[in-house]
């Protein structure tokens, strides 16, 4: 061996030392940065006097700046009842996480929750397809996954994922419902559909089409949240000649179907999803031109309308809402976050003082539960769906109105049907018994 | 025929969207060989700007001078503050920094900017078209979008290549040392340069935000990325291919989504400057004949 | 792009010293990959249950920075659409698996090995199909085509949305685990980290093999200097596009490993910023190095975690980790592992030169 060689060699093999020290390093590093697995309660989460939840939300991102009001919402309503004595005397310990909308930072601030905050369950865990992504994590975890913020029938699979229950309407009913409504006003018209490639805009069409039969549909165009040029998709519509169209599209999007009709000339009657149609969120968008833009849009609604000022629900979160979040109005994004919690504390109140993941489901699947909304809830042992459908309404001059009876369906081919029930009053003190 | 004019111009003042923002990569490789993944962040935090300023004073206008000026200050700043040390490192090295600077730049627009407000721009003119009979031609919006990006490409045009700061700032990009000996305040003209692209860049994103849902510190991520595609069919070093390369790009993806499909946007913009690339690999207007070995 | 040379290449011509080098080096590969492998089933065995999911998303950077720093650092190209390539191999996975589940919803080993194989193969075939078309471009040419390929593949996604489900994406079904470690209490990520801690182990030496082998020195040839090694006889496109899909091929086996973790694959996972956040790894941790790849791919995930924890407003953290790539790459220009080889040079054997560090 030459003396160039022997020195490389040698200088290899210092190398390979070195990296030998660097990789431990990292070992040691990765091993300090984890903590040690924690608590010895029955129950992960619950103290004595607490109970840890938590909920995946998008604060920063692109869809940040129409929801992250949400969970501030249920921020507020935790607090509320924190400071009226908790329940069973446990105050909430509410962890919000930002996931940006991005699955894989679902995937990883789920893990958090769970398995390093260790919450005793999720509450309100925002978006279709990111809480798709954990449905498989929660399940092997065995943490209770009450009232994902969608409306997929994704959460409505009992026999696959027993923790997850669904809270608000599902599309393929809220479809159904929209679509019966179309029958019976829009007899003869021609019927389109818009919605977001994902769940929402597949689940929704879905619906539809059980009602309106499988070419009950002329034309049905999808848009991609990250590409706001509908121009294309307005002008199919317009080009096959819609008269009614049906839209599963988030408020943003809403706004821009609107926006481009106009500006294309496109004329037809929108039939818009519960949550793509707020009159506030699209007066952010549309500003001055909001009000003739929405004016006959119709929509319908689970939970009563936020402008429903005699409604004892909508005295209670507003009366909440002035306390506990003063800078934000009550529109119904921020509605559906306090109905959301509202919910969430009906279920651990009825789970009683001795609080277990177990309990908690076993009371979620009995159908005890009564919620704050115009239907009850579908939960028995072999049902997860939420509200079980919707009363229509229109807007008027920026302000939503319920045009309509309360509808009921099933998420399969059951007729949609009147709801002859009354809705339940909010409790007094806000907080269920 | 109605929809053929409809996505014709729906193509067009994209188009002319995508060049601008594809104007400012050009001016910022042509001066310092850098790729400016931070272009996007840099013109939505004009626009952010804008916003602000009509926010306060009711006015469109004073909005838009504000977007111009603050996208050629922050170009400057960025600059002087980061990429000129960047600079002299290889083009992967000032690529990271880049990006570094568009995921900082985007951060600080969501502290700054609370996400309880829809915030928007509105459109100059009026998006309703002009009919011809029952045919809907053009919108006046339309118009001023290719109106205000041709103005801009003659403008930078003819600064180039018909004054005497023109001539310096090419010597200062392309020859540093002999414009150092001659005279020439190389530092100086590279910032223009930087100032420029600003300018270009707060222009594509005035245009841009009004026709997207809301002004969100990510809503130019797309446009960087479409930019920068007709950048690179233009040659990446001529004015003139990135406003060639942002029109047929605008024209290709608008008759895409249009008679096809929405999802193959992106799609098709590889194909393009694939196709394009493979038959000419220094894209259609390159100066610079020679690979670079 | 061209390589900041800070290294010199050995000579593409083989002598028998040389090769002597050789068997001498695959055995200090075989050794330093051994290293990995343990010091990573190391932290596999005693971190918390937490932790074990970020281990897991490293391994999974770590492979795809380990094959593109020997794209960029070894042979000159660079790619902007790593990602893109990591969905091909996520896609695959998911497709492949599916119908293997169990009424449990998991699906055996065996297919979950079988399928990181054919991941990574028919990653390979894509990346020898945009190696081909890379090959005749250079510099920002290439970083624009790259790139534009990377953004492209989530609109196919959704385009072909009945054989992937669109926005909606694909589940990918858990890993049925060996009965120990079912009795050991293991979660699925932690059996989820070991694979990765394999599959990077396999990668290390694989790859760091090719950097010393004949074909690596004609790779590294190329990047150096396209004529001269036309002049030794090489085919310039051969080598870059073999290059390319081996690269290509690393990133599929990284895509599937983050699929096998997130337990599903999304359109919305494979964006620009991976990309981008895969490039900053290689970049910080020095081009062409192996280890700082791993290097690198640490300090993004790690960083990225730590700074998520602190409790601030929700754009901080990624606030700071932008400042503080300007920061390491302006202070830094040659990586972490300039760094350390800056350190380490300081020590008795600076007067030569050394050659491509693993």
């Amino acid at each position: 061996m030459n003396r160039t060689l022997r020195s490389r060699a040698s200088r290899a093999w210092a190398r390979t030392a070195t990296g030998i020290a660097t990789t431990v390093t990292i070992a040691v590093t990765t091993t300090a940065c984890g903590g040690a697995g924690g608590g010895s309660e029955s129950a992960p989460g619950v103290t004595g006097d607490t109970i840890k939840i938590g909920s995946t939300q998008p604060l920063t991102g692109p869809v940040a700046p129409g929801y992250a009001k949400m969970s501030k919402a249920m921020a507020a309503y935790f607090n509320y009842v924190n400071d009226n004595g908790g329940v069973h005397g446990r105050s909430i310990d509410f962890v919000v996480e930002d996931d940006g909308y991005n699955p894989t930072k679902t995937a990883e601030k789920t893990r958090k929750l769970v398995l390093k905050d260790k919450v005793f369950a999720l509450v309100g865990a925002f978006g279709t397809a990111p809480h798709t992504a954990v449905l498989d994590f929660i399940r092997q975890n065995k943490v209770p996954d009450l009232f994902p913020s969608s409306g997929s029938v994704s959460w409505n699979q009992p026999d696959i994922y027993p923790d997850t229950f669904g809270w608000q309407t599902d599309y393929i009913r809220e479809g159904k419902v929209l679509a019966s409504y179309v029958k019976e006003n829009f007899a003869g018209k021609t019927v389109c559909a818009f919605g977001q490639g994902d769940d929402l805009g597949a689940d929704g069409v879905k619906g539809v089409e059980t009602v309106l039969g499988k070419d009950g549909l002329k034309a049905s165009e999808a848009y991609t949240a990250t590409n706001p040029d509908v121009k294309a998709q307005i002008g199919k519509l317009q080009a096959s000649g819609c008269e009614v169209v049906v839209s599963f599209s988030s408020p943003g999007f809403t706004a821009l179907a609107l926006g481009t009709s106009a500006k294309l000339g496109f004329k037809a009657q929108w039939v818009v999803v519960s949550i793509g149609s707020d009159p506030v969120g699209l007066t952010g968008y549309l500003k001055d031109d909001a009000a003739a833009l929405t004016n006959g849009l119709i929509s319908s609604t689970f939970l009563p309308l936020p402008t429903d000022a005699d409604n004892s629900w909508i005295k209670l979160f507003t009366t909440i809402n002035n306390e506990y979040n003063e800078e934000q109005g009550l529109d119904s994004i921020v509605l559906y976050g306090y109905a959301l919690a509202y919910s969430a504390v009906e279920a651990l109140q009825a789970a009683g003082k001795d609080l277990t993941r177990e309990g908690l489901l076993k009371v979620l699947g009995s159908g005890d539960l009564v919620g704050p909304g115009l239907t009850p809830f579908a939960f028995s042992a072999d049902d997860h769906s939420g509200f079980i459908g919707t009363a229509m309404t229109r807007i008027t001059d920026l302000k939503a109105e319920i045009i309509s009876p309360v509808y009921v369906t099933d998420d399969g081919d059951g007729p949609v049907e009147k709801y002859d029930g009354v809705a339940p009053q909010a409790p007094k003190g806000g907080i269920s018994k | 025929m109605e929809r053929f004019i409809l996505f014709t111009v729906n193509g067009l003042t994209l188009g002319a969207i995508y060049a601008s923002m594809a104007l400012a990569l050009v001016i910022i490789w042509r001066s310092t060989r850098v790729l400016n993944f931070a272009q996007g962040a840099q013109a939505a935090a004009s626009a952010y700007i804008a916003w602000s300023v009509t926010d306060v004073t009711g006015s469109f206008w004073l909005g838009l001078a504000a977007a111009l000026v603050g996208g050629a200050v922050l170009g400057v700043l960025v600059q002087q503050t980061v990429f000129r040390r960047a600079e002299s490192m290889p083009p992967l090295n000032s690529a990271v920094v880049g990006v570094g600077l568009l995921i900082l730049i985007e951060a600080a627009l969501g502290m700054l900017f609370a996400v309880d407000e829809t915030r928007t721009i509105g459109s100059a003119f009026s998006t309703k078209s002009y009919q011809a009979g029952s045919l809907p031609l053009v919108s006046p919006q339309d118009l001023f979008v290719v109106g205000a990006v041709t103005l801009t490409v003659v403008t930078l045009g003819l600064l180039l290549a018909r004054t005497a700061v023109g001539l310096r700032m090419r010597a200062a990009a392309f020859a540093p040392q002999t414009a150092r000996l001659m005279g020439v305040q190389v530092p100086l003209m590279l910032s223009l340069g930087w100032a420029l692209a600003g300018v270009a860049g707060g222009l594509a994103a005035m245009l841009y935000t009004p026709t997207a849902t809301e002004l969100v510190p990510t809503v130019l991520d797309g446009l960087l990325v479409l930019g920068f595609t007709a950048a690179i069919v233009g040659g990446l070093d001529s004015l003139v291919g990135a406003v060639t390369g942002g029109l047929a790009c605008g024209l290709a993806l608008s008759y895409t989504s249009g008679y096809s499909q929405p999802d193959l946007l992106l799609p098709v913009a590889f194909l393009l400057l694939i196709g394009v690339l493979l038959a000419r690999p220094q894209g259609l207007f390159s100066s610079s004949r020679t690979r670079k070995v | 792009m061209r390589h900041d040379d800070t290294t010199t290449t050995e000579h593409p011509v083989l002598g028998s010293p040389a090769r002597r080098l050789l068997t001498h080096s695959a055995v200090r590969n075989g050794l330093a990959a051994a290293t990995v492998t343990a010091v990573g089933l190391l932290a596999v065995y005693t971190v918390d249950d937490f932790t074990v999911g970020s281990v897991a998303m490293l391994t999974a950077y770590a492979c795809v920075a380990m094959g593109l720093t020997v794209l960029i650092g070894g042979n000159g190209q660079i790619s902007l659409g790593h990602a893109a390539l990591m969905a091909v191999g996520a896609y695959t996975m998911a497709l492949f698996l599916e119908p293997r589940t169990t009424a449990l919803r998991e699906v055996p080993v065996l297919s979950v090995a079988l399928a990181l194989v054919l991941a990574v193969l028919v990653t390979l075939c894509v990346g020898l199909l945009i190696g081909l078309a890379a090959a005749r471009l250079r510099g920002p040419y290439l970083a624009g085509a790259t790139l534009s390929f990377g953004v492209a593949v989530p609109g196919l996604v959704t385009y072909f949305d009945h054989w992937f489900n669109g926005e909606q994406g694909l589940p990918v079904p858990p890993p049925d685990m060996p009965t120990a470690l079912d009795n050991a209490l293991w979660l699925p990520d932690r059996f989820v980290a070991l694979i990765g801690v394999v599959a990077v182990g396999v990668t290390f030496f694989v790859l760091a093999n090719v950097k010393r082998s004949a074909v690596g020195r004609h790779w590294a040839a190329v990047r150096d200097d396209e004529i001269a090694a036309q002049l030794c006889g090489l085919s310039i496109p051969r080598e870059q596009v073999t290059a390319f899909a081996v690269s290509a091929a690393t990133a599929g086996l990284g895509g599937a490993v983050l699929a096998l973790f997130l337990q599903g694959v999304n359109p919305h996972s494979f964006d620009l910023r991976l990309s981008l956040g895969v490039l900053a790894a290689v970049v910080i941790g020095g081009l062409g190095s192996l280890r700082g790849a791993i290097w690198g791919s640490a300090l993004v995930v790690f960083l990225q975690k730590v700074l998520a924890d602190m409790d601030v407003d929700e754009n901080l953290p990624s606030a700071s980790y932008g400042l503080l790539l300007i920061v390491v790459m302006l202070a830094a220009p040659g990586g972490i592992q300039g760094l350390l080889s800056r350190l380490g040079d300081r020590l008795p054997r600076r007067s030569t030169h050394h050659q491509g560090d693993n």
